[in-house]
C-alpha cells in the first residue's frame, strides 16, 4: 500500500504525470458526479485521489456589482437567486440588514410568518440533500423518494407565495402575505408524509451495510480542523461542537421555540448524515410549533416612505442566519444615497468546497469523492455568485 | 468585547470604534499592526473564527477599506477590524498561515480588486474568470453595463403596451 | 529467398488515405493546441446530414422523437427543475427520456438559465462531442435575452449566436410542466422535419465559430470537438 503512494518532499508529494502511474481526471463540470456546476481536478493513482483542486467560476454573474448598480428595492427581485436550492435565506438575510441599518422593527406576524418561511425552505433543502447523498452511493430509491416529497413541500410553497423555487417572499419590512385558507391542513399532510419518508429512510439507508461500509471513516473531521478552516453547520455540528446560531444567537422568533442543538460525534460522513437527518425530524416539529402559536392576525407589513428613493443612513452591518449549510451571512456597508456601496455574501460552501475538500480528498477512492462532496453539502452558486 | 477593545488600545493604534449591535462592532486599524492585532485576537481572546475578508472601494478618498471579521464562540461577538489601502498600489501582509480560508478569499480579492497580498498561495492563478482581460471587475471605475453592450449583443425587444395588445387581441373587431 | 527479401522496402503510401468526406471539406486549423496534441483530434469541419427518403425520413424521425436522452449538464437554475422530471410526477420516462451521463449517448443538450463565458466553452464542446442527430432545448428567460443578468459583464446575452437553438422555454423559473411542453413541442418540430439545428451548425460554422472565438478568450481546444 506504500509504494501506491508518491514520495513526499516539504508535505507536498512528488511526482512526474508523464509516467503511467499517475493519472490526471477532472471530475468536470458535465459530470453527474458533482453537485451543480463545479470540478474537480484530480491526480488519481490507481483508484486513489492524491491531489484534488477545486475550481470554480462556472455560474459567477457579479451579483456584487449587480447590486451596487440597482436600489435597494430592485436589489430584492435578484438575490435569492444567489443560491438556487434553498434561496429563503438569502432573502431573509438582505431584508434583516436593510431593516436593521434604517433601524425599523417589523411585525410581530412578519417574524412568525418569515420563520416558517425559513424553515419550509431547510426542509425542501434537506430533501434535496438527502436524495442526493444516497444517490451517490448508488442507492437511486432513496433520491426518487426525496424529491417526490420535495415536490409536496414545493407545491406549498406556490400555494402560499405564488411560485416553487424562487419566492420573493420577505421584502424589506416585512412579508407580501398571509398564508391561504386551508394551507394549515395541507401541510400537516405534507409533514406527516415526510414523518413517516424519514422513518423509512432509516431502515433502508443509514442501517444498511453498504452504506455504512463506504460512509463510515470517510472524510473525518477532528474538532481541531474547525477553526482552522472556518467550518459551521452541521459538518462541524457531526464533530461534536454544538454551535447554532438559532440558539446561540436567536433571530426572529427562534426564542420562543423550544428545540436542542444536535450534535454527533465521529465526525465523518456517517455522523453528518445523522447530523441531518435528525435535523429533518426538528424541522418538522418546529414548523408544528410554529402553526401553533403563530398569530393569525395582524399587520404583515411596515409601510416603508417611497421605496423607489429610499435612502439608507450610511453605516455598514453583518447579520447571520442558519441555512442547512451552516452561517450564511451578508455584509452591507452603505454610504447614505440610494444605492448599496457594497453587500458582500458569505456562503458557507466557500471555505467547504475549496479549502476543506482539497485536503480532505486526498487518500478517498474516486468512487467516493461524490459521497464526501455531498456530505459537506456544498452548493457552488454561492462560492462564486 | 469592550475590555478586548480597551486591552488592543494599549497596545495598538485603533480608532472610531462603531458600535452598530450589543453583540458586533467595528474598529479601524493600521495597515502595518494588522497581522499582530489578528494574531492576538485570534490565541489570547478566543475570537478563533474568520467570518470573511472584503473589500469596499472608497474611490472618492482614493481608498480601499478592506474589512475581516472575526466571530468569538465563547461570548457570541462579531468584531470587524477596518484596514484603509491606498487605491493605486494596494498590498496587504497575507494571512494565510493564520486560517486557512483566508487564501480563498485573499485569491478572490486580488481577482476582482486588484489587491496583492504577497505570499498568498495561488494568487496569480484565476479562480473566477477565466480568460478575462479587462480590468479588476469590482472596481468602481469599470462600468459593467458599458462593457457588456459592447461585448455581448442583444436580442431585439418589442414592446407591448399590456392594456392596447391585450384589447387589441381579445377584441379585435373593435380596434 | 531470403536476399529477395532483402531488397523489398516498405513504402509511403502516395495516394492520400484519408476518406472522402474529410478530403472534400476545407480543414480546420485547430489553432488553440500545441503541435503534439494536434495529431489526436479531426481536422475536418461539420457536414450537414444527408436525408433518405420520404418514408425512411419519417421511420427515422418518429424514432428520434420517442427517444429523446438527454445530457446531464446543469449549466445554471434551470438544473433544479430537471431532477423533478425523473421522478414519477412528472415521469418523463413515459416518453422515452431519460438522462444520460455522457455527450456520447445523449441527443438532447437542455441548457439550464444563464450561462457564463466559462461555461460557454464547456457548453461548447460538449454539444461538439454530441453525435447526431442533436437539438437543443434552452429553458429559462436568461438563456433568451440574458434576464435579469442583462447588465452583467460575465453572462452572455443571446445563447443561438454561439450553439444553434431548437426550442425556448420561458420563465423564470418555468414549471416543470412548461419543461415537458418545450419537450412535446421539440417532439413535433422533429416529427414534422423542420428540427434542423445540427444542420444549421454545420452550414454557418464559420459564423459561429467567429462568435466563440470572439468571447472565449483562452481557447486551447481543438476548432471543432469530434
Amino acid at each position: 500500500m506504500s509504494s501506491l503512494y508518491p514520495p513526499i518532499l516539504n508535505g507536498k508529494a512528488v511526482y512526474d504525470l508523464k509516467d503511467q502511474k499517475y493519472l490526471k481526471i477532472w471530475q468536470g463540470p458535465q459530470h453527474p458526479g458533482v453537485t451543480g456546476n463545479m470540478s474537480l481536478e484530480l491526480d488519481v493513482c490507481g483508484d486513489q485521489v492524491i491531489k484534488c483542486k477545486t475550481h470554480v467560476g462556472y455560474l459567477h454573474r457579479g451579483f456584487e456589482k449587480l447590486m451596487e448598480r440597482r436600489r435597494y428595492i430592485n436589489c430584492f427581485p435578484i438575490v435569492c437567486r444567489i443560491c438556487v436550492p434553498e434561496p429563503d435565506t438569502n432573502e431573509y438575510l438582505f431584508a434583516a440588514a436593510v431593516e436593521e441599518l434604517l433601524g425599523i422593527e417589523i411585525p410581530e406576524r412578519a417574524k412568525w410568518l418569515r420563520t416558517l418561511n425559513l424553515e419550509l425552505s431547510r426542509l425542501a433543502s434537506f430533501l434535496m440533500w438527502i436524495g442526493g447523498q444516497s444517490g451517490s452511493f448508488g442507492s437511486g430509491t432513496v433520491a426518487q423518494w426525496a424529491l417526490a416529497h420535495r415536490d409536496y413541500v414545493l407545491d406549498l410553497f406556490e400555494e402560499w407565495t405564488g411560485a416553487r423555487i424562487y419566492h420573493m417572499y420577505m421584502t424589506p419590512g416585512g412579508v407580501r402575505g398571509g398564508l391561504p385558507e386551508g394551507w394549515d391542513a395541507h401541510a400537516q399532510k405534507v409533514l406527516d408524509g415526510v414523518y413517516k419518508l424519514l422513518d423509512e429512510i432509516r431502515h433502508v439507508q443509514l442501517n444498511n451495510a453498504i452504506f455504512k461500509m463506504r460512509a463510515v471513516g470517510l472524510g473525518t473531521i477532528t474538532p481541531d480542523m474547525i477553526d482552522k478552516y472556518g467550518i459551521v453547520g452541521p459538518v462541524a455540528r457531526g464533530s461534536g461542537l454544538g454551535r447554532d446560531i438559532r440558539k446561540d444567537q436567536p433571530y426572529l422568533i427562534y426564542d420562543q421555540l423550544s428545540f436542542d442543538t444536535i450534535t454527533e460525534s465521529g465526525g465523518d460522513t456517517y455522523a453528518r448524515t445523522v447530523v441531518r437527518w435528525r435535523e429533518m425530524y426538528q424541522s418538522i416539529d418546529l414548523i408544528r410549533q410554529i402553526l401553533k402559536n403563530m398569530p393569525r392576525s395582524g399587520p404583515l407589513h411596515i409601510s416603508l416612505p417611497n421605496v423607489l428613493h429610499l435612502k439608507v443612513p450610511a453605516g455598514e452591518t453583518y447579520v447571520r442566519a442558519e441555512s442547512t449549510r451552516g452561517e450564511y451571512g451578508y455584509y452591507m456597508v452603505s454610504d447614505g444615497s440610494a444605492f448599496p456601496r457594497k453587500i458582500t455574501v458569505r456562503g458557507p460552501s466557500y471555505s467547504h468546497a475549496m479549502a476543506l475538500l482539497e485536503d480532505l480528498a486526498v487518500g478517498v477512492n474516486l468512487a467516493d469523492i461524490h459521497g464526501l462532496m455531498l456530505s459537506l453539502h456544498t452548493y457552488p452558486p454561492e462560492i462564486e455568485r | 468585547m469592550i475590555d478586548t477593545i480597551e486591552i488592543l488600545k494599549k497596545q495598538f493604534e485603533i480608532n472610531d470604534l462603531y458600535h452598530q449591535r450589543s453583540n458586533l462592532c467595528f474598529i479601524t486599524g493600521k495597515k502595518e499592526q494588522l497581522l499582530s492585532i489578528l494574531q492576538a485576537l485570534r490565541d489570547l481572546h478566543n475570537y478563533t473564527h474568520l467570518v470573511m475578508v472584503t473589500a469596499v472601494d472608497w474611490i472618492e478618498q482614493n481608498q480601499f477599506q478592506l474589512t475581516y471579521l472575526l466571530h468569538n464562540y465563547e461570548s457570541r461577538t462579531d468584531l470587524g477590524i477596518r484596514v484603509f489601502l491606498d487605491r493605486e498600489c494596494p498590498v496587504m501582509a497575507s494571512i494565510h498561515h493564520l486560517w486557512k480560508q483566508g487564501r480563498v478569499y485573499q485569491q478572490e480579492l486580488h481577482e476582482m480588486f486588484g489587491i496583492d497580498f504577497p505570499g498568498s498561495p495561488d494568487q496569480d492563478i484565476p479562480m473566477i474568470l477565466e480568460g478575462w482581460q479587462g480590468p479588476p471587475p469590482m472596481r468602481r471605475d469599470f462600468d459593467t453595463k458599458k462593457y457588456s453592450e459592447e461585448t455581448y449583443s442583444n436580442r431585439e425587444r418589442n414592446h407591448h403596451e399590456p392594456e392596447q395588445y391585450m384589447k387589441q387581441i381579445l377584441y379585435p373587431e373593435e380596434n | 529467398m531470403f536476399e529477395d527479401k532483402k531488397d523489398i522496402q516498405l513504402q509511403e503510401p502516395e495516394q492520400d488515405q484519408r476518406p472522402d468526406w474529410v478530403k472534400d471539406s476545407k480543414t480546420l486549423t485547430n489553432s488553440g493546441l500545441p503541435d503534439e496534441e494536434r495529431d489526436w483530434f479531426c481536422d475536418a469541419r461539420p457536414t450537414p446530414a444527408p436525408k433518405s427518403n420520404r418514408i425512411m425520413e419519417k421511420f427515422f424521425n418518429w424514432a428520434r422523437a420517442n427517444s429523446l436522452w438527454i445530457l446531464a449538464f446543469g449549466t445554471g437554475c434551470g438544473a433544479i427543475e430537471l431532477r423533478p422530471l425523473i421522478t414519477a410526477r412528472y415521469d418523463i420516462s413515459r416518453l422515452g427520456m431519460q438522462p444520460r451521463p455522457t455527450p456520447r449517448q445523449a441527443s438532447v443538450f437542455m441548457i439550464g438559465g444563464y450561462v457564463s463565458i466559462k461555461t460557454l466553452k464547456r457548453i461548447v464542446r460538449s454539444y461538439e462531442q454530441m453525435q447526431g442527430p442533436k437539438f437543443v432545448v434552452a429553458v429559462c428567460s436568461c438563456a433568451i435575452n440574458g434576464g435579469m443578468y442583462w447588465d452583467s459583464y460575465n453572462t452572455i446575452k443571446r445563447i443561438d449566436e454561439y450553439i444553434p437553438v431548437d426550442v425556448y422555454v420561458t420563465g423564470c423559473m418555468p414549471r416543470p410542466e412548461a419543461v415537458l411542453s418545450g419537450f412535446t413541442k421539440l417532439k413535433e418540430l422533429i416529427l414534422a422535419g423542420k428540427a434542423e439545428g445540427q444542420n444549421l451548425y454545420a452550414e454557418k460554422f464559420d459564423w459561429y465559430k467567429a462568435n466563440q472565438k470572439k468571447i472565449i478568450h483562452d481557447w486551447n481546444m481543438p476548432d471543432y470537438n469530434w
